[in-house]
């Protein structure tokens, strides 16, 4: 028998994961999506999209409203309450640690509710996984501009090869029990605080 | 000490009345009770709640009524919670933007914070937005289980305004409050500091009344704990309870103002400028432009049984959420919200440090017009005023009559 497509409301202050989603949703065969990044004029935007299903992110600030504004107003044809699956105790906690939870319409079976959630929190974990990864990208790059400043203050000051300076700051490193970086921020710092300042 | 610690995991809000959780970290009072305080700021209550049910948090800095309605099954995923402590007094006022304060001037409000005067005023300006086709005035609370939404709703009440019909009450997030009222979003809120003083250092309002003004000595904060937990770990909680005390009294001593309100501004914590932190700690609050006021009792930290977690709190959070429709009136649901507070667990843990110790669990509310000693363990123990600013009297062991009394006022 085919179902009427649910109306998807997906609201998340990061467009990117917002996106992530959306195209989770339309994979699973889901059309009537809407994003919404900002809860300005939200009421009204509900009262247009009537929607089925409501994903949100932890983060929001405006939880507490959205979650009133559900129960109460008059913007929202048909009460939503947060979907728990209280059979399934691993499933709210893997909600809450992604950092997402589902609102749904009165009376809306939880057999269609709950691969919704799960896709929601499966692209909320490779979100924060691949926004980690990036973090650790960006930081291992910036560690190696570091090493190369350092290595270059050294072959300059101390007139060192590019081997030897590398391997002095490996070896004050692993004395220190510290990270290559840390060492060469210090040299770095130091070498600022040594050159010859414009004040007077 | 012993040698492991009990490692406990607290949400809490930024707020000024995150204050207790927050010296007992960072001066040391946990470590010294033996506990392994890890504290995680939140950005909704709704996370609070969430994160308490599926064990994140072992406790919570929590609005007071909060747990309440966790137990009555108000909130779509609760842990079992109980309250072995209250996180002080006070700290909440009204603020309204400079407009509406204009028109509530027109009508002989002075900024003297009284509640009475204020309430009058704002009626007036009510009854001739009525009578002018004017859209209801709008203002804005942090969360439906709060002592806001029932601080605001009783003062409009008692001076003949009824909260549902003659205004419109809206739930936003505190750090927003006082840009919406600049932006003409809300027309007024009742919100805890550092969000009233804000509005008045940034100039988009001024604040009307006060907590301490319109029931004075009243419960605002508490700390929930997951009742799995609490019976599971009775001594990392007492330990807790004890650390929280010696915090509390800390927080109290006049002395530690400013290095409180230092902490309290980093961006771990309330994230706001000192100065937007002192006016609750000192009770010398700057009301509007040019204009401050020094208010008895505004947000009371220890002294008084500040963190004793009285049942006629409990009850008195009980019979407002009958009175505005969020749960029905029955003997066993009164049961509930009454066994949420538990004086029994902040006795037990508190009895080593002989500190003043309440003997009853429960009290008239509204029944002490000045300092009053009471029967104490311990030390001596002074209690009140705790008056209502409308001098009714709200008797725990009267809460039936009470509850079908209230609302019968006439309203606008």
């Amino acid at each position: 028998m085919p179902r009427a497509s649910l109306a998807i409301l997906v609201i998340d202050e990061n467009r990117i994961r917002a996106s992530i989603i959306e195209a989770g949703l339309r994979e699973a065969g889901h059309d009537n999506v809407t994003l919404v990044h900002d809860v300005t004029g939200i009421a009204r935007r509900i009262a247009e999209i009537n929607p089925d299903v409501i994903v949100i992110d932890l983060e929001n600030p405006n939880r507490d409203m959205l979650e009133n504004m559900f129960q109460l107003s008059r913007a929202v044809k048909r009460p939503i309450a947060m979907f728990v699956d209280r059979s399934d105790q691993a499933s709210i906690e893997a909600a809450v640690e992604a950092g997402v939870s589902a609102y749904v319409v009165d009376g809306l079976k939880q057999e269609r509710v709950k691969p919704i959630l799960d896709m929601a929190i499966s692209r909320f974990n490779a979100f924060a996984r691949l926004s980690r990864e990036l973090e650790e990208a960006r930081s291992e790059l910036a560690d190696r501009k570091l090493v190369e400043r350092a290595k270059g203050i050294l072959m300059k000051s101390r007139g060192m090869t590019e081997e030897a300076a590398y391997a002095l700051l490996r070896k004050t490193a692993m004395n220190q029990n510290r990270k290559i970086a840390e060492i060469a921020q210090s040299l770095v710092t130091a070498a600022g605080l040594l050159e010859p300042g414009d004040e007077g | 000490m012993s040698e492991a610690p009990h490692e406990i995991a607290a949400g809490f809000m930024p707020l000024l009345d995150s204050a207790l959780v927050v010296a007992a970290h960072e001066k040391g009072f946990a470590e010294a009770e033996g506990v392994a305080l890890k504290l995680v700021r939140e950005t909704s209550w709704a996370n609070i709640r969430d994160r308490l049910a599926v064990g994140h948090f072992q406790v919570a800095h929590v609005l007071a009524p909060m747990p309440i309605a966790c137990n009555l099954g108000l909130t779509p995923l609760a842990a079992r919670s109980v309250v072995p402590m209250a996180l002080g007094l006070g700290g909440n006022a009204v603020t309204v933007s400079n407009a509406l304060w204009q028109a509530m001037a027109g009508h002989g409000a002075v900024l003297d914070l009284s509640p009475r005067a204020a309430g009058k005023a704002l009626r007036a300006v009510v009854v001739a937005r009525g009578r002018q086709g004017l859209p209801p005035l709008r203002f804005a609370v942090v969360h439906p289980h709060s002592g806001h939404n029932y601080d605001l709703r009783y003062w409009l009440a008692a001076c003949g305004i009824d909260p549902d019909r003659s205004v419109e009450i809206v739930i936003l997030p505190p750090p927003l409050m006082a840009d919406a009222l600049g932006s003409g979003v809300v027309d007024g809120y009742c919100v805890g500091e550092p969000w009233n003083t804000a509005a008045v250092m940034l100039g988009t309002g001024r604040i009307a009344t006060v907590k301490a003004k319109i029931w004075r000595s009243s419960p605002e904060k508490v700390l929930a704990a997951d009742a799995r937990w609490a019976e599971a770990a009775p001594e990392a909680l007492a330990a807790l309870l004890r650390a929280l005390y010696r915090a509390a009294e800390w927080c109290a001593d006049p002395a530690n103002g400013q290095e409180l309100a230092a902490i309290l501004s980093a961006p771990a914590y309330v994230g706001r400028p000192a100065e937007w932190l002192m006016p609750a700690l000192t009770g010398h609050l700057a009301i509007g432009p040019d204009a401050a006021m020094e208010v008895e009792d505004f947000f009371v930290p220890q002294a008084r049984g500040a963190t004793f977690p009285w049942k006629s709190h409990a009850l008195w959070f009980y019979s407002q959420m009958a009175r505005w429709g969020q749960v029905l009136h029955t003997p066993a649901n009164a049961a509930l919200a009454r066994e949420t507070y538990r004086p029994d667990l902040y006795r037990a843990a508190l009895k080593p440090l002989g500190v003043a110790l309440p003997g009853a669990n429960a009290k008239v509310e509204g029944a002490l017009t000045r300092p009053t000693a009471v029967g104490s363990a311990g030390a001596s123990l002074i209690l009140g005023p705790d008056g209502f600013f409308d001098g009714s009297l709200f008797d725990p062991d009267d809460l039936d009559a009470y509850i079908a009394a209230q609302g019968a006022a006439e309203a606008v």
